[in-house]
């Protein structure tokens, strides 16, 4: 649709305020700079741009109405102009073209996400808060002598004590550890009191591998031993650990057994649940139990060749297994050692 | 164990309900895990509340009943009771539960009304005979409690976690003994019917002796003590309600009142005892020896059992009769036709009990009790209380004194308990008065020396735990009560030991493959092994994975295997842990090591690509480099192509610590291929570290070296750069190509970069092409360009004279 030979000043508003759209639209989108001097050529251009028209129009208009217009000329020159002006620098700023995207509800370009085994995130949170009460991680290794498994740690010989920790054997007097205490007896022979030490690892039992039990799992140890230290540092650390790890209100500690250990004592802590009110989870007794623990027996010291009668100390185990079915609502056990991925993946922290 | 409440009750006259009872015994002596109500069949009777009562239309004897049943609605009910009451509180059975009876109830019109459920009268709810009506509760709780709660019916089991320390806890004696110490009130033996027999003490003999005329032999190293007794003219026949309920309440089942008896005891007492009918018994000889080898006996749960000389028997002349401790043998059995008994009250050794149930794979009440220990001093009370109550429910005569065979009695312990060591290992001081007051209630004799702050301690004879000073401190803080003692974090040292090296390790390397993308694996790390190269677990409880891995990439390959079966094919696992190789000596070697498994896609799918990319051989190579970087901070790594299964061969300053390599895996075909890496952190030492009771605290090892990154100042000058596409003949490496860059270069050749590799169109049969692109600096000043020029023509003259590479010229 052209512009008549003599216009009305109608008409001549209406075909510029077309141009006016078309132009700004066109230069404003113009994917790169090749685009926007099309536009540009194509609207303000010397020769044949569309606006020239326009230009010449102005003196075959009446009188009266030329003022008007050429007002109205003005203005869209001046707009297309801005346009052209605005678009070269937003194409040019963005090197190499960067045009926005028309639609950015479109997904973020993913990337695999790595995880830490949820029961390494236990452990390692375990590890953190004992950090900061100057506790360092000690090792040892999985297949241990009889002598550091049992006999240093005060197991009666030929005792129900032993039906505790089904053991598997790989020679006679070889076995896989069941449990992390070897690594109390290790560090003190190795390391002069005082010695506060965490010592997570792997142990083993003689168990079938079914919902809640498996040959193989992860424990955390922890030691403190010096000149001084009693059942009370035991019960305000473990006590500290519980608060400041579960944000449990209360812990308590009740009487039980272990040969390395006496005084012994298992801490529960308020149902993570039903908050101590009673529920299936906890048998209705408000409580959960978390770990076991106790004074250092004279007799481990002992064999470790520290003298029982100036140093004491106090030590404890739990099982992060067992935290982390609760903290990811996992029942069946066998899923931290299926390795899927698809269960791996979920607990990405 | 189990004790029941109301038989407990009978020992020590305590007010404490069943829930704070189970409180006590948890927090002094021992967990409760359970409590079973034992009428759980009333768990669903509730109790109710007639609101409105009116004779039924059709019935002379019927009522119509509103019940208020606490659920908010009333419910109509028929009952046929003369003595329902507008206003009065019943038992109630709703629709659809089952009374103890046995009814089910279900929604029913009776003569026209409909009846939703039940007012329940005694018997219906087996309290009693009582079918007069129903019965009315005289309770003050709101209409819908479950009767249970409100009233207390029916006893309570009290299911106790006794650990292997406490033998003397697996008796309602012990258990009392305990609950008297802590509630204060005094402890006292139930009162039994009939009569205590008396007899003259049994004067002690070692080895030998006799009772009415029945030889009885021991060997005192399998049994310390041995009691016998005989009597005469018993009735065998079923037990009195009360002994029947006693025994049921701890789960025990009725036999007939002469094993009922037995039963009691070692429930009251903890005090196994056996009767042998004595009529059964060959030459009136009681023996107790070990089995010869390949005697057999046939035992009460009719198993026929092949013993040997690990085996304690009780034998009459001519072959074993019971298994010692363990279990009774049938041929010996007293049954309806006994009337003469050789009644037993023995102490038999821990260890040989253990052995022989674990060599019959028997265990029983009492060969849980012998494995534990049994007091050395109970058989004569429990021989005692045993007899008067076969007398009383089985009658006969006791035949002679008892005869008590033992070789000598354990000396009483006499333990020092110094009250400082007891506040220096408690943490706080339990006045001396205190302690001694609550050792007594527990049975110790304790006496105050006349030095300052010392107690002398004698534990009594069913502590066979207590042995030393720290056993004792222990008992006083368990009987003060954990809870009494404060918790306030006191001031400490911060420890002598540092990190493990092999922890900080495998922190770096978990960090760094988490940052890559994978997920870590905690597997099992049994595998089908096989042969001379696995180290074997000798007792398997499987015996399709008996051996301990090699690799870690073994057990990858198998957990990706598996995560193919759930189709995911996008597999990236890792793990670090331990593996085990054998040796020639008892103890294996273990290596800690870091292992991963890359396949499939090396991103997730995005619409804007890059698409349909695959973790291949290279990423693997990346990955290798990443994790010995991350184990090994600050020392050379190199990839060194390497034969056979593996592509390369990872090297840390110069040693071989693992490699790179395809996995074959059982694997579907739609399956990507796998890549592993397998890298060995460090070697997990097992060598003890110091003699036993010694301790090797001077050769602690000092800090690891740590190598620090250098910095170079950062070039100001400007680089000249260009690229170079080569033509290589077959079996010529990149790495030569590279050296022989290098050595034409000279040292202002800052980097060399390998960029793209082509076969194909444009290039010539038996040769690919590859790209460099090179990157020259000169430290002070701008490079001309005439001196790029010359290195570029230099660079192509030696690598055709050299490797006859020339450049690309398509
Ligand atoms: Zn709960």
């Amino acid at each position: 649709m052209r512009l008549p030979e003599s216009p009305s000043l109608a008409d001549y508003r209406r075909h510029i305020e077309r141009l006016a759209a078309d132009g700004l639209a066109a230069l404003g989108d113009a994917a790169g700079l090749d685009a926007l001097e099309a536009a540009r050529v194509e609207f303000l251009g010397d020769r044949r741009g569309q606006l020239l028209e326009f230009q010449r129009a102005l003196g075959a208009l009446a009188r009266d109405d030329k003022p008007e217009a050429g007002k109205l000329f003005n203005t869209v020159k001046r707009q297309l102009e801005a346009a052209l002006a605005e678009r070269r620098d937003q194409l040019g700023r963005a090197a190499g073209a960067y045009r926005r995207p028309a639609d950015l509800t479109m997904p973020a370009r993913p990337q695999w996400r790595g995880a830490k085994h949820p029961v390494t995130l236990v452990i390692e949170e375990i590890a953190a808060i004992f950090r900061e009460l100057g506790f360092t991680v000690a090792l040892g290794p999985e297949a241990e002598s009889e002598w550091y498994n049992f006999g240093a740690l005060n197991f009666p010989a030929d005792h129900p004590a032993m039906d505790m920790h089904d053991t598997l054997y790989l020679r006679d007097d070889v076995l896989l550890r069941t449990h992390t205490s070897p690594v109390q007896v290790r560090t003190l022979q190795r390391y002069a009191p005082p010695v506060r030490i965490l010592a997570p690892g792997n142990v083993y039992r003689r168990d079938f591998f079914d919902a809640s039990h498996a040959p193989m799992f992860a424990q955390i140890e922890g030691l403190c031993i010096d000149e001084g230290v009693s059942f009370v540092d035991l019960k305000a650390t473990l006590g500290h650990f519980a608060q400041r790890f579960f944000g449990a209100a209360r812990a308590r500690f009740r009487p039980s057994f272990f040969p390395f250990t006496e005084p012994s004592a298992e801490m529960d802590i308020e149902c993570q649940l039903c908050h101590g009110a009673g529920c299936p989870a906890c048998k209705g007794t408000g409580w959960m139990e978390i770990l076991g623990s106790g004074m250092v027996h004279p007799a481990v010291l002992e064999a470790a060749g520290i003298d029982s009668e100036k140093y004491t100390g106090w030590a404890f185990g739990m099982g992060p297994a067992r935290i982390a079915q609760q903290r990811y609502g996992v029942g069946d056990i066998r899923v931290f050692y299926d390795s899927d991925v698809r269960f791996l993946e979920q607990i990405a922290e | 164990m189990n004790v029941s409440y109301e038989w407990l009750r009978a020992f020590v006259p305590f007010d404490e309900t069943a829930a704070q009872l189970r409180e006590l015994i948890t927090a002094h002596t021992a967990t409760v895990d359970d409590l079973v109500p034992l009428r759980a069949d009333l768990a669903p009777i509730v109790v109710a509340r007639v609101v409105e009562e009116a004779p039924h239309p059709d019935s002379d004897h019927l009522h119509v009943t509103k019940v208020d049943d606490g659920s908010g609605t009333l419910l109509d009910v028929v009952c046929g009771a003369a003595n329902v009451t507008a206003g009065k509180l019943y038992p109630f059975a709703r629709t659809g539960t089952t009374i103890p009876t046995g009814i089910t109830l279900e929604k029913r019109k009776i003569r026209g009304q409909v009846s939703n459920g039940m007012l329940c009268s005694a018997r219906e709810l087996k309290l009693g005979d009582d079918h007069d009506g129903i019965l009315e509760l005289h309770v003050d709780v709101p209409p819908g409690t479950p009767l249970l709660q409100a009233l207390p019916l029916g006893d309570t089991q009290v299911v106790i976690d006794v650990l292997p320390n406490r033998p003397d806890l697996l008796s309602h004696l012990g258990v009392a003994r305990e609950v008297s110490a802590v509630t204060g009130k005094p402890l006292a033996l139930p009162a039994l019917p009939g009569e205590a027999p008396v007899w003259d003490d049994a004067p002690h003999a070692a080895g030998a002796g006799a009772t009415a005329g029945v030889a009885v032999r021991a060997d005192h190293a399998l049994a310390p003590r041995y009691m016998g007794l005989v009597m005469r003219g018993v009735t065998v026949g079923p037990s009195p309600d009360w002994l029947v309920e006693r025994l049921e309440s701890v789960g025990a089942r009725s036999i007939n009142n002469v094993v009922d008896a037995s039963n009691y005891i070692l429930h009251e007492l903890g005090q196994p005892t056996h009767a042998f009918d004595l009529g059964k018994l060959a030459g009136n000889t009681v023996a107790v020896r070990a089995a010869r080898p390949g005697e057999k006996i046939v035992t009460l749960d009719g198993v026929e059992r092949v013993l040997d000389a690990s085996i304690t028997v009780i034998a009459d002349a001519e072959r074993p009769c019971a298994v010692a401790g363990v279990m009774g043998g049938r041929d010996s059995e007293v049954t309806d036709a006994t009337t003469d008994l050789f009644l037993e009250v023995a102490v038999f050794d821990p260890a040989r009990t253990r052995a022989a149930r674990r060599r019959l794979g028997l265990s029983t009440d009492a060969s849980y009790r012998f494995e534990r220990s049994v007091d050395f001093a109970l058989p004569p009370l429990a021989l005692n209380r045993l007899t008067q109550l076969v007398l009383a429910i089985a009658g006969g005569q006791v035949a002679g004194p008892p005869v008590d065979l033992l070789e000598h009695a354990p000396m009483p312990r006499v333990i020092t308990v110094r009250s400082p060591r007891v506040a220096k290992v408690l943490g706080a001081r339990v006045p001396s008065v205190d302690a001694a007051a609550r050792l007594t209630a527990i049975g110790f004799t304790v006496d105050a020396e006349e030095s300052e702050g010392e107690l002398r301690v004698v534990p009594p004879s069913w502590r066979p735990d207590v042995v030393a000073e720290i056993d004792v401190i222990e008992e006083i803080a368990r009987l003060r009560g954990y809870d009494w003692f404060p918790t306030e974090i006191r001031p400490f040292r911060p420890g002598n030991v540092p990190d493990d090296p092999i922890w900080v390790q495998a922190s770096r390397v978990r960090e760094a493959l988490v940052a890559a993308g994978l997920l870590e694996a905690r597997p099992m790390p049994f595998t089908r092994g096989g042969g001379e190269a696995h180290v074997r677990v000798a007792n398997p409880l499987a015996e399709d994975e008996p051996y301990l891995r090699r690799d870690l990439l073994d057990t990858l390959a198998r957990r990706a295997e598996e995560n193919l079966a759930h189709m995911t094919g996008n597999v990236r696992l890792f793990e670090i842990g331990s593996v085990f190789e054998p040796t020639a000596g008892a103890m294996p070697r273990e290596f800690v090591r870091a292992g991963a498994l890359i396949m499939g896609d090396r991103y997730p799918e995005h619409f804007a690509g890059p698409r349909e990319q695959r973790w291949d051989e290279w990423d693997a190579r990346s990955m290798a480099e990443r994790i010995a970087r991350a184990a090994h901070p600050g020392a050379g790594v190199a990839l060194a192509p390497a034969e056979g299964d593996w592509l390369w061969r990872v090297l840390v300053e110069g040693r071989d610590v693992g490699g790179v390599r395809h996995v074959p895996l059982d694997a579907p075909v739609w399956a990507a291929p796998a890549f592993g890496v397998e890298i060995l952190l460090a070697e997990m030492s097992n060598i003890p570290v110091a003699g036993r009771g010694e301790h090797a605290h001077g050769d602690a090892a000092g800090p690891v070296p740590r190598h620090w990154p250098r910095y170079a100042p950062v070039a100001t000058t400007p680089a000249a750069e260009f690229d170079l596409a080569l033509l290589l003949p077959e079996g010529v490496t990149a790495a030569q190509v590279e050296a022989a860059i290098r050595g034409a270069s000279g040292e202002l050749l800052e980097r060399l970069h390998l960029f793209d590799e082509y076969t194909g169109k444009g290039i010539p049969e038996g040769t690919r092409s590859v790209a460099w692109r090179l990157t020259f600096r000169h430290p002070e000043r701008t490079l001309r360009d005439k001196e790029i020029e010359g290195r570029r023509a230099r660079i192509l003259s030696v690598l055709d004279q050299e490797l006859h590479v020339r450049a690309r010229t398509s």
